[in-house]
């Protein structure tokens, strides 16, 4: 499967929306993603893919994406540099 | 209703164990957060905390002894120790039958379940040490200072994660005002830094890699702590008749919960439980001048905090001093209130405000007198201490100066 479809199906499952619906265009924030949302599906991706994603909900300048697709695009450049 | 004075403090906390040592640390603003020595770090990301470095169990225990006290319950029962020889109170079988013991814990004997869990499972040998269930159970603490001292009344645990140490003082504090027992002794406890505690929270995504910034615009995130306070709590006539010496004046506890988010703190339960302190009190906010805050250095929790204060003090929030000395402390989770229930008390004491540390520049969503890095001599008439915990539980006590 596809990174863009795996990030979908994380995404659909985390916020009960059918994976069909979800688009690279589709925002986080529209699907109704809270912090604690955002949270779990950074670590459900990190599972699936066995890579780190830098995310401290501190820093809202460091959230690092907006739209399903820049989340895909971010996994894909991570993919190449498996966690220590 | 009796009031109710504090009349012993003991500490066991990141800046020495000493209440001199430990006050000059928290107005001088020196950090107690440090590289972490005390567990491997190989396995984590987050390599630093305000670990309570120098203490060495053995001086305080016996090898009998310490085979049933995990780490929080030896910081508990050294605290403790610490607070009675403060308020020069010697129980007598008569008194021992009515004085209450209430000590908060997040989560009571994280580092025997670690290393027993450890031994079981990554180290696969099959057979853990008789004495874990007592060790690591959470009302441990409650149970040994009840058995150091003989305390024969009401005695139990408090969960409340990070309120857990203001929730227990204020529990006591209550139950002496209605005269139900003359002397309590009473706080928090925690030692959380192990590697799976660690690894949990930094799971959560909260953790600061650099260090606590409570209220500042680049703030991080918070640090994990650990260590304890003990207060002993006595009837005003109790403390006078003995000729005690009384710190402060315990004159308010206001609870609330948020019943929303199981992690992000709500301006309306917090506002709710400052509003409750201060009515408890019978107290007006223009008559505050000082409130320790939970101060986390998260971004959700500074900033709900402050618009709390805002809503509960009004234009008076200007007169208002602010501080949160996790900066120095970290955050102790179940001992952070009590700690901090000290601090708010030697600064009623001492006619010292101590500073926010480590603070860089203001948070515009934080508008509040943080007191950056520099302590600030008083008045300090009635002063706050604020704990807003995870699960949405909040608690504040209310102290007053005596002259």
């Amino acid at each position: 499967m596809a990174v863009l479809d795996e990030v979908k199906a994380i995404i659909a499952n985390q916020m009960k929306t059918p994976a069909e619906q979800l688009t690279p265009d589709t925002p986080l924030e529209g699907l109704g993603a809270d912090s604690l949302d955002l949270i779990e599906i950074i670590y459900a991706i990190e599972e699936k893919f066995n890579i780190d994603i830098p995310f401290n909900a501190n820093q809202q300048t460091s959230m690092p994406f907006s739209t399903i697709g820049q989340v895909a695009e971010a996994v894909d450049q991570l993919v190449a540099k498996p966690a220590s | 209703m009796n009031r109710v004075a504090v009349t012993g403090l003991g500490i066991v906390s990141p800046v020495g164990s000493d209440l001199e040592a430990f006050w000059s640390a928290v107005v001088g603003g020196r950090s107690g957060i440090v590289p972490l020595t005390i567990i491997p770090t190989g396995q984590l990301k987050v390599r630093l905390a305000a670990q309570v470095g120098d203490f060495d169990p053995r001086l305080h225990f016996d090898d009998k002894r310490l085979s049933v006290l995990d780490r929080f319950a030896q910081f508990a029962v050294v605290a403790a120790r610490a607070a009675v020889r403060d308020a020069q109170l010697h129980f007598d079988a008569e008194l021992a039958l009515r004085t209450a013991t209430i000590i908060g814990s997040g989560v009571g004997g994280q580092t025997t379940t670690d290393d027993s869990f450890r031994r079981l499972y990554a180290d696969k040998v099959e057979k853990v040490h008789p004495m874990v269930i007592p060790r690591q159970m959470l009302n441990a603490a409650t149970s040994q200072i009840s058995i150091e001292f003989g305390l024969k009344g009401p005695a139990y645990a408090v969960a409340t994660a990070c309120a857990s140490g203001s929730h227990a003082i204020g529990q006591a504090f209550h139950m002496i005002r209605a005269g139900i027992v003359p002397v309590a002794v009473a706080g928090g406890s925690e030692a959380c830094l192990t590697v799976g505690t660690i690894k949990a929270w930094e799971a959560l995504r909260v953790l600061s890699s650099d260090t606590c910034r409570p209220f500042a615009r680049d703030r991080s995130g918070l640090v994990l702590g650990e260590g304890a306070a003990v207060v002993v709590l006595e009837a005003w006539e109790h403390a006078q008749s003995r000729g005690a010496q009384i710190h402060a004046e315990m004159v308010g506890f206001g609870m609330s919960a948020d019943a929303a988010d199981i992690t992000a703190p709500s301006l309306d339960g917090a506002a709710r439980a400052i509003a409750a302190a201060l009515a408890d009190a019978r107290a007006n906010p223009e008559s505050v001048d000082y409130v320790n805050a939970h101060g986390t250095g998260t971004l959700l929790n500074d900033r709900t905090e402050s618009a709390a204060l805002h809503r509960v003090f009004g234009t008076f929030v200007r007169r208002l001093a602010v501080s949160s000395t996790k900066a120095v402390l970290g955050h102790g989770l179940g001992a952070a209130g009590a700690l901090e229930c000290v601090v708010t008390a030697l600064a009623l004491a001492r006619q010292v405000i101590p500073p926010t540390a480590n603070f860089t520049e203001a948070d515009p969503e934080c508008d509040l007198d943080v007191v950056p890095n520099e302590a600030r001599p008083g008045p300090v008439e009635l002063a706050l201490s604020n704990s807003f915990a995870f699960g949405g539980l909040n608690a504040v006590l209310a102290l007053k100066a005596v002259h």
